[in-house]
């Protein structure tokens, strides 16, 4: 199998900090990937290099054996990479399932002569974009929501709006950045058969996590990062066996 | 029925127009129709404006220039080289949109303040020509433009034309005509916001990380609107040229670039009916404080400060959420 997501001697400094420092790994198609370790270990970081929206010092990122180094975010989407943010990044000026009819963006094109007559092809897609958008608000379970203003959903329901989101877009990869931060039990629950429902269906998997039951319940494969450089990378099982995983956790 | 149409996409613009219908019945005298139909024609300048500001969440602090620009396009083009109003107006708006895009590349790039600067800037600059360049535009002094003409056929205020055989006055003509274009604006405005265009630009509001990580290219779509929006501006300032008969370089000013700011904001930013409210009270605020003489600026000025401040959305979206309101308590009242 051929990595999906490559990531070669990666390195991003602010001034004299290195965020991250010499990170490599590549994720397989198909795979969960996730991403651990303690605040300020350099994770979000990762994930907003590989999702372009910062540019590393040093390193390369390949995409499906392209470099990614000189895409925007957007021509990143339109290669099939999307993602979600720790930071929510919801258009509160918008309903819900706006929102998710937003991530068909790249699959409804229409002309500026279409849009302005309002032509029928554009209502069909239109109407064909919102159907799938309110399947996919279903699927993420937010179905309730769907004329709803954003601004006036609760904490949990925008997270898997933002899962819908991306969803919609049709990635070959998505990167989930802490989807379960600020969820009780019940809705972390709820994500971890989201994710697993994502994975099985074909969709890889880049997870930044804190909770570790639910990374270590659902990931193919984990990457420890500590200070920024790499502590370890394995499967579940070899990284709860890792002396210095244990080490940087558990403070011995 | 009624509800049926009460929730459909087109109830403003059809509610517009029975306005637009029903007017006349209170224009007593050819002032009253000049007001509206230079009312018509700012509105659909706005509205257009609108949608740089209200739903792309953008700034624009020269749209005059742009405004500016239709208008001596279409005064030299008709007045001094003799073009016909249809191609001298299109035209215009081509050069305008070209002028806009190649404008808005750079500054677009900037945000908030510094983007308000820039705009500022560009609508000095445009004005600034208009006043110097004496052989092409007549300097401070302005310049007469022809009537508006298509084919031969001529549509001056001060004619007389018939009409599905009711005689009507050339002021008459002109409302309908700028009450048509404004539908027309009206319309073309809802269609793109209701789009996958429309949802691109408001997200540029929204979120622009969101937007670009779903594969929206953010610098494109600002472009877009701020090429639309000076379209929308430059095709309003060449009827207001025609509609006026006479212009000078205050048509691309600062103090009209604010004004226009000022009814988007006023009325209620994204809301497309709300920025022709808003039109219409600043356009009409004037008429009714000139009995304050002297005070009239300062009751302006006191009107739009508490109107701000007691109404931040602005007219229209405040008064429909007033409305709802009352109107679900008396629902639940019943229930």
């Amino acid at each position: 199998m051929t990595a999906l997501v490559e990531v070669k001697g990666l390195d991003k400094a602010f001034g004299g900090v290195h965020a991250v420092e010499g990170v490599s790994f590549s994720v397989e198609a198909g795979q969960v990937y996730s991403v651990i370790g303690p605040n300020g270990a350099g994770k979000t970081t990762l994930f907003n290099l590989i999702t372009g929206l910062y540019t590393p010092t040093k390193g390369e990122i390949l995409l499906n054996g392209e470099s990614t180094l000189k895409l925007e975010p957007n021509e990143l989407a339109e290669r099939g990479m999307c993602r979600t943010f720790q930071q929510m990044q919801i258009c509160m000026n918008m309903t819900a399932i706006e929102n998710v009819m937003l991530g068909r963006h790249l699959q409804l094109k229409s002309s500026l002569f279409t849009t302005l007559f309002r032509l029928p092809s554009l209502r069909r897609n239109e109407a064909a974009a919102r159907k799938r958008a309110a399947e996919l608000m279903e699927y993420v379970g937010c179905g309730d929501y769907l004329d709803t203003e954003a601004s006036a959903m609760s904490y949990g329901a925008l997270k898997r709006l933002e899962i819908a989101r991306a969803l919609a877009a049709e990635p070959k990869v998505i990167l989930l950045d802490e989807p379960a931060a600020g969820l009780n039990a019940v809705e972390t629950a709820a994500l971890e058969d989201l994710i697993r429902k994502i994975a099985d269906q074909g969709t890889t998997v880049m997870l930044v996590e804190h909770d570790m039951k639910l990374v270590m319940g659902i990931s193919d494969r984990l990457l420890v990062l500590n200070y920024g450089r790499v502590l370890a990378e394995g499967t579940p099982e070899e990284i709860r066996q890792n002396p210095d995983v244990i080490a940087a956790y558990l403070g011995g | 029925m009624l509800n049926t149409f009460m929730q459909s996409r087109l109830r403003g613009l059809v509610i517009l127009a029975l306005i637009l219908i029903i007017l006349p019945a209170f224009l007593g005298n050819p002032f009253h129709y000049e007001l509206v139909t230079q009312m018509a024609i700012i509105a659909a300048t706005v509205v257009g404006l609108n949608l740089l500001v209200g739903f792309a969440g953008q700034i624009s602090l020269g749209h005059a220039g742009f405004f500016g620009l239709g208008a001596y396009f279409t005064g030299i083009a008709t007045g001094t080289y003799g073009w016909s109003s249809v191609p001298a107006l299109v035209v215009g708006a081509v050069v305008v949109g070209f002028i806009a895009w190649i404008v808005g590349r750079p500054i677009l790039r900037l945000k908030g303040h510094y983007l308000s600067m820039a705009t500022l800037a560009v609508g000095f600059i445009i004005a600034i020509i208009l006043n110097n360049e004496r052989a092409l535009t007549g300097g401070p002094d302005g310049m007469p433009v022809p009537a508006f003409e298509v084919f031969g056929w001529e549509l001056s205020a001060f004619g007389s034309y018939s009409l599905l055989g009711i005689e009507i006055e050339g002021f008459q003509a002109w409302y309908i005509f700028a009450s048509v274009v404004l539908l027309v604006a009206v319309w073309f405005a809802l269609n793109l916001i209701e789009s996958p265009i429309g949802r691109a630009l408001r997200s540029v509001h929204g979120s622009e990380v969101a937007a670009s990580v779903v594969g929206v290219n953010t610098a494109k779509y600002k472009s877009l609107v701020f090429v639309i929006s000076a379209i929308y501006a430059s095709l309003m300032g060449s009827l207001y040229a025609h509609f006026q008969g006479f212009i000078t370089p205050a048509v691309a000013s600062f103090e009209f670039s604010i004004l226009f700011i000022t009814m988007v904001v006023l009325g209620g930013m994204g809301s497309t009916f709300g920025v022709i409210l808003g039109a219409v009270v600043l356009k009409l605020l004037p008429q009714v404080l000139a009995d304050f003489q002297e005070l009239e600026h300062v009751m302006f000025g006191l009107i739009l400060m508490l109107t701000m401040i007691f109404m931040p959305k602005g007219l229209l979206p405040t008064l429909t959420a007033f409305v709802s309101k009352k109107m679900r308590k008396k629902a639940g009242g019943e229930a």
